[in-house]
């Protein structure tokens, strides 16, 4: 019988420790099939932030280093200027990228960096328990803003691709959604893009994933998703920001 | 004095160390508060959080991207006469070191709410004292609790030290991660009237915008005047010390727990001591009790106050022990022991009769430490008294 699915190979067996309907197994995945899409497995090296995804060494058969909080992007250029013929990418949540790391990522981007950021932007800072994040969404309720985000007092959400489409450095910028399956398959365009993007030595490049933690934002899976659809879509337009014209058209 | 019948039953109450520091920051109503979360200490500032939500308190509560910026906050708030207080933990107070100088060398009379954890890499949650030790020469007072009510306590009792206008400095209130952040014990809690009286109000000396007294913060200073700047602080670390011990009594006198810098636990005839830190000191008392019944003088030595360290009283604290052993969570890595090691081998050194000391570090990145160590840890003692050991840095419950 012909064999239709199956595990990346890029992933690993191990049982994820992700709550139910959380996006970033999802993301994982994507990731994973985009390596094995270029067949990178043996080149690719990743680096982890602190967040959720902190154990995401356990879930990839790469090597990968951990960052501290929020340095991911200087670690990976620190990997890839030793190592240009590797493929570097991060993975970093909205805590860790848009808050403690935004400097980093400014300036990783703004070198033109030659890796891939893998951004998940759940509005929100899971791992520590659900507080006010950068991009958690004016008059969204969080432990730190329990009578949801005020932005008289706490300002605005941060749009990550289109503050770096400010800049001349990066080569790939787009944003994406967990949403449903037709976003999920764009997801997973995007994302062999980005590699492919670093592969061409085009330069630096970023997907940014609008997903879900129904944990902390205290929904079931479906709600969340509902959620990041009719709430984070309208705030974080999708698409794709920054592309180099000359990249040859990926057949994924 | 307390009397019997002022312990009222609804006095105690069920917290966890984050619980009830959070409890004494909302009793105290601070004017500014900023942080960043951080695993064990995120806690502190969410219950805060709340506080202010429901109008318990007047805060400006300033959620910042990291914990760089949040002690930069609270330096700025700080430097424009405002009561400040922050939380963090491990990676924040490492990230924060810079500015903790800067605070301390303003003359900020900051107060930390730190929740031991140790450092990167590898990563790691759990507790050890790495995180504060590393920066013990940042001009910073430092307090260690044996458990949640002393982490409550010594809270109080920190905004008076640190705001006192003879020490001005910040103080670092320090808990362990876990063992006392997050287990639930009885704790006594004190009248918000209570807290608002024994704090009183904050009188800064000087501060931004007093138009009759316009000042400059964080000037340069050169070889000129730096290293008097320099010496003021060590100058207020000394005055610390008879600040420290006036308000551990008087809060004593007000609500029956008073504190030093020391707690010692069957010391008045001990021959064999340790010499401990936070929550282990709690361990280390039923392995006191357990050697006392097979008929060792042993006894335990509580530190709280780290800084400024209290070099006389250590000496008369020792001195009836012909041996102690210190107890570090901390390594400094040098191969020649732990901190607290060195410090108090350094305070013992010119005395004629001082006791054998040796070094044990433990229970790095969270690694358990059981009453039975203890025991072992005692044992050794008489041996080394008597010369048939010698003292070197060892380390116990690892891997070899
Ligand atoms: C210097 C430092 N500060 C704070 C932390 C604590 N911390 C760990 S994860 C995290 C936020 C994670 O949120 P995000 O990046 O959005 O990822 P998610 O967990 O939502 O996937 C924080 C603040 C840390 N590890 N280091
Ligand atoms: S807390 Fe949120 S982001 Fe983290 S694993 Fe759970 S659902 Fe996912």
């Amino acid at each position: 019988m012909q064999k239709v699915f199956e595990r990346p190979k890029a992933l690993s067996d191990k049982k994820m420790h992700y709550c139910p309907g959380c996006t970033h197994g999802i993301v994982h995945r994507l990731v994973a099939e985009a390596i094995d899409h270029f067949g990178l497995q043996e080149k690719t090296i990743g680096v982890a932030p602190v967040g959720c995804a902190v154990l995401a060494y356990e879930y990839f058969n790469l090597d990968f280093q951990e960052a501290a909080h929020g340095r991911a992007p200087a670690v990976a250029t620190g990997i890839k200027r030793v190592l240009p013929e590797s493929v570097v990418f991060t993975y970093q949540g909205d805590g860790d990228l848009a808050s403690i790391g935004l400097a980093e990522i400014v300036h990783a981007a703004t070198r033109g960096e030659k890796i891939t950021v893998i951004f998940i932007n759940n509005a929100i800072y899971g791992m520590t328990g659900g507080q006010m994040a950068p991009t958690t969404l004016p008059g969204q309720k969080t432990t730190t803003s329990p009578y949801g985000r005020d932005t008289s007092r706490v300002g605005f959400p941060i749009r990550v691709c289109e503050l770096l489409n400010t800049l001349d450095g990066p080569a790939y910028l787009a944003r994406v959604s967990m949403h449903d399956p037709k976003n999920v398959l764009q997801a997973g365009k995007a994302i062999k893009k980005a590699f492919q993007v670093q592969l061409e030595g085009k330069g630096f490049s970023l997907v940014e994933v609008l997903s879900s933690c129904p944990t902390n934002w205290g929904m079931t899976p479906n709600q969340a998703l509902k959620w990041v659809e009719e709430k984070m879509v309208p705030y974080y337009p999708l698409g794709v920001f920054r592309t180099p014209e000359e990249v040859s058209s990926c057949d994924a | 004095m307390i009397t019997q019948d002022k312990l009222k039953a609804e006095d105690f109450v069920a917290r966890t160390g984050n619980e009830a520091v959070a409890e004494a920051m909302r009793q105290i109503n601070p004017d500014v508060v900023a942080a960043y979360p951080i695993t064990p200490a995120t806690e502190i500032v969410q219950i805060f959080s709340g506080f202010l939500a429901d109008g318990l308190v007047d805060t400006e509560f300033i959620t910042v991207e990291s914990e760089h910026s949040a002690m930069s906050a609270c330096i700025g708030a700080s430097a424009a006469g405002a009561r400040v207080m922050t939380a963090t933990s491990s990676q924040g107070l490492s990230l924060m070191a810079e500015v903790l100088y800067i605070a301390s060398g303003l003359r900020c009379p900051i107060v930390l709410a730190e929740v031991n954890r140790a450092l990167s890499a590898p990563i790691n949650i759990h507790c050890d004292h790495s995180d504060t030790m590393a920066v013990r020469d940042s001009g910073w007072i430092q307090i260690y609790a044996e458990n949640a009510q002393e982490a409550y306590d010594n809270l109080i009792q920190a905004v008076r030290i640190a705001e006192d206008q003879e020490v001005k400095l910040p103080v670092m209130v320090c808990m362990d991660g876990f063992i006392i952040s997050h287990g639930l014990e009885v704790v006594r809690l004190l009248k918000d009237v209570q807290v608002q009286r024994f704090v009183g109000p904050n009188k800064p000396a000087y501060s931004l915008l007093d138009v009759e007294y316009p000042i400059t913060v964080g000037a340069l200073d050169f070889t000129d005047f730096y290293f008097e700047h320099r010496r003021q602080i060590a100058e207020a670390m000394e005055k610390a010390k008879t600040v420290i011990c006036k308000v551990g009594e008087e809060f004593g006198v007000e609500f029956g727990r008073s504190y030093g810098f020391f707690e010692g636990y069957k010391m008045e005839d001990a021959e064999y001591g340790v010499i401990a830190m936070g929550s282990t000191a709690g361990t280390a008392k039923v392995a006191v009790d357990e050697l006392r019944k097979k008929g060792m003088r042993a006894g335990l030595l509580k530190l709280r106050v780290f800084r400024p360290f209290p070099v006389t009283e250590l000496i008369n604290a020792t001195k009836g022990l012909k041996a102690m052993a210190v107890l570090d969570r901390a390594d400094t890595l040098s191969t020649n022991g732990g901190p607290l090691f060195q410090e108090v081998c350094t305070a013992l050194y010119a005395e004629d009769h001082r006791p054998k000391i040796n070094n044990y570090i433990y229970g790095l990145g969270g690694r358990d430490i059981t009453p039975f160590d203890l025991e072992k840890v005692y044992q050794e003692l008489p041996k080394l008294a008597a010369g048939e050991e010698k003292a070197k840095p060892r380390y116990l419950g690892v891997r070899e």
